[in-house]
């Protein structure tokens, strides 16, 4: 039955865990917007697009927060009892900090190099690979949800905003030069 | 099996019959209708065999002129005839000033926040200017189908905003029609290719029309059409092109800028067709008339065509590697580029556009009616004619939603391109002690200060208990709908005071405004405001019956016991009976009554189609 108690991975018919199939994830999706969404339902009753309203909004929610990596980790914290407070929570790793203070710098560095797309690419290949071994390490650290490793993928996603953040100021400054010549 | 027989001649019995439905491309310079007809889309042609309608009104004292006769009587009368009406709908009288020179209409200055202009009519507002062309290409349909339109399906430009799309939803209320859904521009072109082509992959959609410009990226998925990024800018359009042309005439034939509205038409209609001829010649003669007298004759060719619309040019490709980002995908992920809008015509334009996807652009279906043709096709799904129909289109929201905090700040909410329908909710508190009113202020756009940002609604959450700062917490709530439209709600948690908002009054008409407006043209048309509720309400009446009589064959047996059914069956029967009276009220009442009796079968009925979809993928994962 459609449940809105459900949690979002039960909403798809998949397993709880941060890994997940991003292909099956679309496929899921795709199905239950075919039956429920209001396309389907515009010569129904009143009630019946109501319904169809509220379901698809759910169905659109659950796959927002599935298929980016933050928000997924975020909802399995939660689901584990843990509620961050989104953006408001930050890292309090040092090592972690200072190099993000360097690569800041890089990145205002970027704009008045010589060549500063080489120098961007360069920059956003280094956060883009930072990323990817936080996921990898986050998918290690829900597969066996222990505290300690709870807590450490709190401490992942804290980091993930930052990098995310600093990858999509990199991706606007690159949109600014492109749009320039 | 108990039957139901409703008397109403000429409404529908069977549940499945055939509805009348119509896409409508209610463009800047031009209209047009379309329908499906024996499985095929085709646009509607007037008795005169011609397709397009000009999107001119032109008002006299006892009525309107829609069409190709207003427009070409547009110099002659340039303060009675309004063209370009999409370019001023859902804006307030401030945009309209920054809109440009290119508008020789006398606005006049109002209480109302909507612009209104003279004419000889009286003072009509742009949402009344499109009602009157939506009611002849309506007029149109209904002649050429031979009946009244159960539904149609508007198309707007992606990166229209919530006032310009709620402006656009009232104008299709006083011409009387309902609305299925307002469709975006780009998305309904993909629908005409993607028919026909059923490639699954990326898409580019690049629409330029008179006055606006659209670009989307898509992704096609077995008959699912997701709409990835969109952008543009709602102020850019063929209109744009003409008037750097016009400029350019002026300036060599030494006419001055504050030349009369007459003069400044006339430009704009020569320099329109020295753009044209240019499409296909290499250069064109102009001989334009000289105020005060004589003739300025000279040569545009193609090379300074090209110098003086390439600025224009290149802001439409920024904003396609911008659509391209926020997809996320890079252009060689781009399978093919789709041309939307009579101004993709131009061979400039087609060759920039083929550079920067690398690929050449698709111009195989007409561009002016391919979006009344993707319209005319999705009216028929959403009119039911099609329930085995595959294809579903997931729009999203062209420009990030939020309020205004501390400092002119804007905090954004829902940001631009999430997939619709879609709710969020924040939560905000009191910054000082005491506090018991909050101003929440919704506004729509990319920019960081919400002055910057177009103001959609402000409204006053009151009876805030009195805490100290910080410690109230006030839970606000947008959600949009499928049509793009916003709802925001406020609401305090630890009383339980709420305040909310059908967002629509800053540029839009108030519900007032409208009735007075519908009134009006009743007094006109000398048609009864009560037939026209009654007929409302049987239509809304006879829905109901249908849809729950084509629900009741396909699976009552499955989902209801006899006693339940027999219920459902007992208050349908009321509800027929009392169509059949000349009650409106009753007849709303009843309705609403059968709702609610349904509403549990209506629940089951979704959920066993869930079941029987997420079934199909691994029994195994199910309980």
């Amino acid at each position: 039955m459609f449940d809105l108690s459900k949690n979002h991975f039960e909403l798809f018919g998949l397993p709880v865990s941060f890994i997940v199939d991003g292909a099956a994830l679309g496929e899921r999706y795709r199905d239950l917007q075919r039956l429920v969404h209001p396309d389907r339902h515009a010569s129904g009753t009143g009630q019946e697009q109501r319904l169809s309203l509220q379901q698809t909004t759910r169905i659109n929610e659950a796959y927002e927060t599935l298929k980016n990596p933050v928000t997924r980790a975020q909802y399995l914290l939660s689901l584990h009892g843990i509620d961050m407070q989104a953006e408001k929570e930050t890292t309090r790793d040092i090592a972690f900090l200072t190099e993000q203070l360097q690569l800041r710098e890089e990145l205002e560095q970027a704009r008045h190099a010589g060549d500063t797309e080489a120098v961007l690419d360069d920059l956003m290949n280094r956060i883009s690979t930072m990323i990817k071994k936080l996921v990898a390490q986050m998918a290690m650290q829900f597969e066996d949800p222990i505290p300690t490793n709870l807590a450490a993928a709190r401490e992942a996603v804290r980091k993930m905003q930052f990098l995310n953040k600093l990858l999509s100021e990199a991706e606007s400054l690159e949109a600014e030069l492109e749009d320039m010549h | 099996m108990a039957l139901l027989q409703i008397a109403e001649p000429g409404q529908a019995t069977a549940p499945h019959q055939h509805k009348l439905a119509a896409g409508i491309d209610l463009g800047t310079t031009n209209s047009l209708v379309a329908t499906v007809r024996s499985a095929q889309a085709e646009t509607l042609p007037d008795e005169q065999g011609r397709h397009l309608l000009p999107s001119v009104v032109r008002y006299f004292a006892d009525g309107v002129d829609v069409g190709y006769t207003a427009h070409e009587q547009a110099t002659r009368d340039p303060l009675n005839t309004i063209a370009s009406a999409k370019r001023l709908i859902g804006r307030a009288v401030s945009d309209i000033k920054s809109l440009g020179k290119g508008l020789p209409y006398e606005f006049v200055k109002t209480d109302s926040r909507v612009p209104r202009i003279h004419t000889m009519a009286g003072d009509v507002s742009p949402i009344e200017v499109s009602a009157e062309i939506l009611k002849v290409l309506a007029r149109r349909a209904e002649d050429t189908l031979g009946g009244e339109l159960s539904g149609v399906v508007i198309t707007v430009p992606a990166y229209f905003d919530d006032a310009q799309r709620q402006a656009t939803k009232d104008a299709a209320r006083l011409a009387g029609l309902h609305v299925f859904r307002l469709l975006n521009e780009p998305t309904a072109a993909a629908v005409a290719y993607g028919l026909d082509r059923g490639a699954d992959g990326i898409h580019a959609i690049f629409d330029l029309g008179g006055g606006t410009f659209d670009i989307s990226i898509l992704r096609l998925n077995k008959g699912v059409f997701e709409v990835l990024s969109t952008g543009g800018d709602s102020a850019l359009g063929g209109d744009d092109f003409d008037q750097v042309v016009a400029e350019w005439i002026m300036e060599q034939a030494g006419i001055a800028d504050d030349a009369d509205h007459k003069v400044l038409r006339q430009l704009m209609l020569d320099a329109r067709k020295a753009k044209e001829t240019l499409s296909y010649a290499e250069s064109t003669e102009l001989d334009i008339a000289i105020p005060g007298g004589g003739h300025w004759l000279g040569q545009l060719n193609r090379e300074t065509f090209n110098a003086l619309v390439d600025p224009l040019i290149r802001n439409t490709i920024s904003a396609c590697r911008r659509a391209l980002r926020d997809a996320g995908e890079d252009v060689e992920e781009v399978q093919d580029v789709v041309m939307v809008g009579g101004s993709t015509r131009m061979p400039r334009l087609r060759e920039k556009v083929g550079e920067f996807f690398r690929q050449p652009p698709l111009v195989d279906i007409d561009p002016d009616r391919v979006v009344a043709l993707g319209a005319a096709i999705q009216a028929d799904v959403l009119a039911g004619n099609k329930p085995d129909n595959e294809i579903l289109l997931l729009d999203v929201t062209p420009l990030s939603l939020g309020l205004e905090t501390m400092g002119g700040l804007v905090e954004k909410v829902i940001p631009r391109n999430t997939t619709i329908p879609v709710a969020r909710a924040q939560e905000f508190t009191t910054f000082k002690d005491g506090q018991t009113a909050m101003v929440v202020h919704v506004v729509q756009g990319e920019r960081e200060m919400a002055e910057h940002c177009r103001s959609l609604a402000r409204f006053e959450l009151r009876g805030i208990p009195p805490m100290v700062a910080g410690a109230a917490r006030i839970r606000v709530t947008f959600a949009v709908d499928a049509d793009g439209l916003l709802d925001v709600e406020a609401e305090e948690l630890s009383q339980g005071v709420k305040a909310s908002v059908t967002v629509k009054p800053s540029y839009g008409l108030d519900d007032e405004e409208i009735t007075n407006m519908l009134q009006a043209s009743f007094e006109h048309a000398e048609e009864d405001l009560e037939e026209r509720r009654l007929a409302e309400a049987r239509v809304e009446g006879m829905r109901v019956v249908e849809a729950l009589q084509a629900a009741l064959a396909s699976d009552s047996e499955k989902l209801l016991n006899a006693q339940e059914r027999r219920q459902i069956e007992t208050a349908l029967q009321e509800l027929a009976d009392v169509i059949a009276t000349s009650d409106a009220d009753a007849i709303d009442a009843q309705a609403k009554h059968v709702e609610q009796v349904c509403e549990f079968y209506v629940e089951r009925r979704m959920n066993s189609g869930i079941q029987q979809a997420m079934a199909g993928h691994n029994i195994n994962e199910f309980e």
